[in-house]
């Protein structure tokens, strides 16, 4: 028994030093910019940087959109499918998993084979244009996790008999979904949006190849010509990445209890 | 008809290619409380859920107050409805579930917390308009959805196996409130369970469905004392049967083993020497005189508390024989012989 326990405690081990060793070497490698003493002179530097500030608040607001259109199509689809689809399934999980095998340079070449300036609907003529692109290819690299995100928070409640007993009551099928489904599911919804968002925060080829001022061009850009920025920098988007799965699991706890279903 | 509040004009449903409701026409009254009984997969749900609208008819008129709402969208009923998983809004308190239908009509808001306060009242839970569904027992609950189905005054109030998914106490006390809520707000209301019990208890008229037909509809007092079919009579209730001959089919007498009996009920097509089935309740069978008396011997003894069951042997013939407790005499014991008394206008015949 114990010497079971022993082994397990090994291979957890293992298993951390894995992961956690190279964070650890980047962490302390980011504190040594100058020679004699560990400090935060890197991180000071990245913050400093005017470039950081826009970048990330672009990125930012690209995955806010990103979260708000992802919602406005998936929310609805994946509702009317549990409700009414149900034989489409499959192919709503085949769809949504397209984006994971299909390469983001291949959408990104798709979309400005599509949208150049000598095409019907010229985007990629104006900033705007080319912002609205960027944003709708965010929606497609996050889909296979929004829609799962919000399929499984669907999959806890009730929502045939949910919803029927809405219809009853003289709700139309919007005022069901926003008022009944929404807030029930909304822990769903949420960790869909935080995944959207740490895919969006580290996203380069979509951002790159759309020449656009994103987070992840900056950071390859930083990587490119700097020494212990980058690593700083890394260190930046894995504590940015937990700090959104920590939220997660918070507002897991706050989820709606929902009735006992028959 | 003009009084017919709720009526159903030969509605059909086919799944597929199969057929669940065959052909079915009701009406009912105003204020009537009608009960659609039947086993499962006969289809009375079905027949529910499209006086609700979640299901639109193959074929077939359902109309409201002589208007057709077979096409209306469900919100545009205007019905209440209570299901068997309770359906409340998780994430709604008491108050705001009660108060969702009241909110979609447009009521004012001091109206509608007047409303909900009311009909907290009516089901016995004031005060719990602040407590969260999944702080409510099942039958709390489930008062909560019938509150919730009530507060916009409906036109009528279909109850969907509301009773099912309780423990058998609550069972009995709810339905008891349902009837009494209902009776109280005189609101048509159409109960669908497969528990006959509760369908005997609770119902001014029932309608018992099978295989997607109704076989009978009547009051409870007739469906148990009358029933149409063989159907009616097995389902609805426990049923002897007693093997007998025709014996003179012009003077409706047959023969049990031995005895000669004379049946009212049986029919004027019987033949002599033909076989048929007799058949009674349990309660008609009795250890008094009666126009047939019977020789048997007691194989089983039940002891229920006011009832006493027996089981009695009348030449092979089994027969289940309820008698009211009596603290003198006490139940006869396993093995004894017994006359066993039968009044022939009980006896029902039953084709095959």
């Amino acid at each position: 028994m114990i010497a079971r326990r022993f082994w397990a405690w090994v291979v957890f081990g293992l298993g951390a030093a894995y992961f956690l060793l190279p964070l650890l070497a980047t962490f302390i490698f980011s504190m040594q910019m100058r020679r004699d003493r560990l400090t935060f002179d890197a991180y000071l530097s990245v913050f400093a940087d005017e470039r950081f500030q826009s970048t990330f608040t672009y990125s930012l607001l690209c995955a806010v959109f990103a979260i708000i259109v992802g919602i406005i199509i998936v929310l609805p689809a994946a509702y009317f499918v549990r409700l009414r689809l149900q034989w489409l399934r499959p192919v709503m999980e085949f769809i949504t998993l397209l984006p994971l095998i299909v390469p983001p340079i291949i959408l990104v070449f798709g979309h400005i084979k599509l949208f150049n300036s000598s095409s019907i609907l010229p985007l990629t003529n104006s900033t705007f244009g080319t912002d609205v692109l960027i944003v709708c290819g965010y929606v497609t690299l996050a889909l296979p996790y929004m829609y799962r995100a919000i399929d499984t928070g669907l999959r806890t409640i009730d929502v045939q008999t949910l919803t029927e007993a809405a219809t009853i009551l003289g709700a139309d099928p919007i005022r069901t979904m926003v008022q009944v489904i929404f807030p029930n599911i909304f822990v769903a919804v949420l960790s869909g949006a935080f995944l959207t968002f740490a895919i969006v925060i580290g996203e380069f080829v979509l951002a790159s190849l759309l020449n656009r001022p994103a987070f992840g061009v900056y950071m390859q850009n930083v990587g490119a010509n700097r020494a212990y920025e980058p690593s700083a920098l890394a260190i930046i988007s894995f504590a940015l990445t937990w700090g959104a799965m920590g939220v997660i699991q918070l507002l897991d706890r706050f989820a709606p209890r929902t009735a006992r279903q028959a | 008809m003009a009084e017919d509040f709720l009526r159903i004009d030969k509605l059909v449903k086919t799944f597929g290619g199969n057929s669940v409701v065959k052909g079915v026409d009701l009406s009912f009254r105003r204020g009537e409380f009608v009960t659609l009984l039947g086993p499962s997969g006969c289809g009375k749900t079905t027949i529910l859920r499209m006086i609700a609208g979640f299901e639109r008819p193959t074929s077939g008129l359902i109309s409201v107050e002589g208007k057709d709402i077979t096409d209306l969208a469900p919100n545009q009923r205007k019905i209440g409805m209570v299901f068997q998983a309770y359906a409340l809004f998780p994430n709604m308190n008491v108050g705001d579930n009660i108060a969702f239908g009241l909110k979609i009509a447009g009521m004012p808001k001091a109206q509608r917390e007047a409303r909900v306060e009311e009909m907290l009242k009516l089901i016995g839970l004031a005060g719990y308009g602040k407590r969260f569904p999944f702080e409510l027992s099942g039958g709390q609950q489930q008062r909560v959805a019938l509150a919730r189905a009530l507060a916009p005054s409906p036109k009528m109030l279909l109850l969907d196996e509301p009773l099912s998914a309780l423990d058998a106490k609550i069972r009995v006390s709810l339905r008891e409130q349902i009837r009494e809520i209902q009776r109280e707000l005189g609101i048509t209301t159409v109960f669908v369970t497969h528990d006959q019990e509760e369908a005997l208890s609770i119902s001014d008229r029932i309608v018992v469905l099978n295989a997607g037909n109704i076989e009978q509809v009547g009051q409870p007092f007739e469906i148990y004392n009358k029933p149409a079919t063989r159907f009616v009579a097995t389902f609805v209730g426990t049923l002897n049967t007693l093997h007998a001959t025709v014996a003179d089919a012009g003077a409706k007498t047959v023969t049990i083993g031995t005895t000669i009996a004379t049946i009212p009920a049986l029919p004027a097509s019987a033949v002599r020497g033909e076989a048929v089935a007799l058949t009674m309740r349990p309660e008609a069978v009795t250890l008094a005189d009666r126009d047939i008396m019977l020789e048997g011997k007691v194989a089983e003894v039940a002891f229920l508390g006011s009832v006493i069951r027996l089981k009695v042997d009348l030449g092979g013939n089994l027969v289940n024989l309820d008698t009211f407790n009596d603290q003198r005499t006490p139940p006869p014991a396993h093995g004894t012989s017994v006359r066993v008394g039968i009044a022939a206008s009980d006896v029902l015949v039953l084709g095959a």
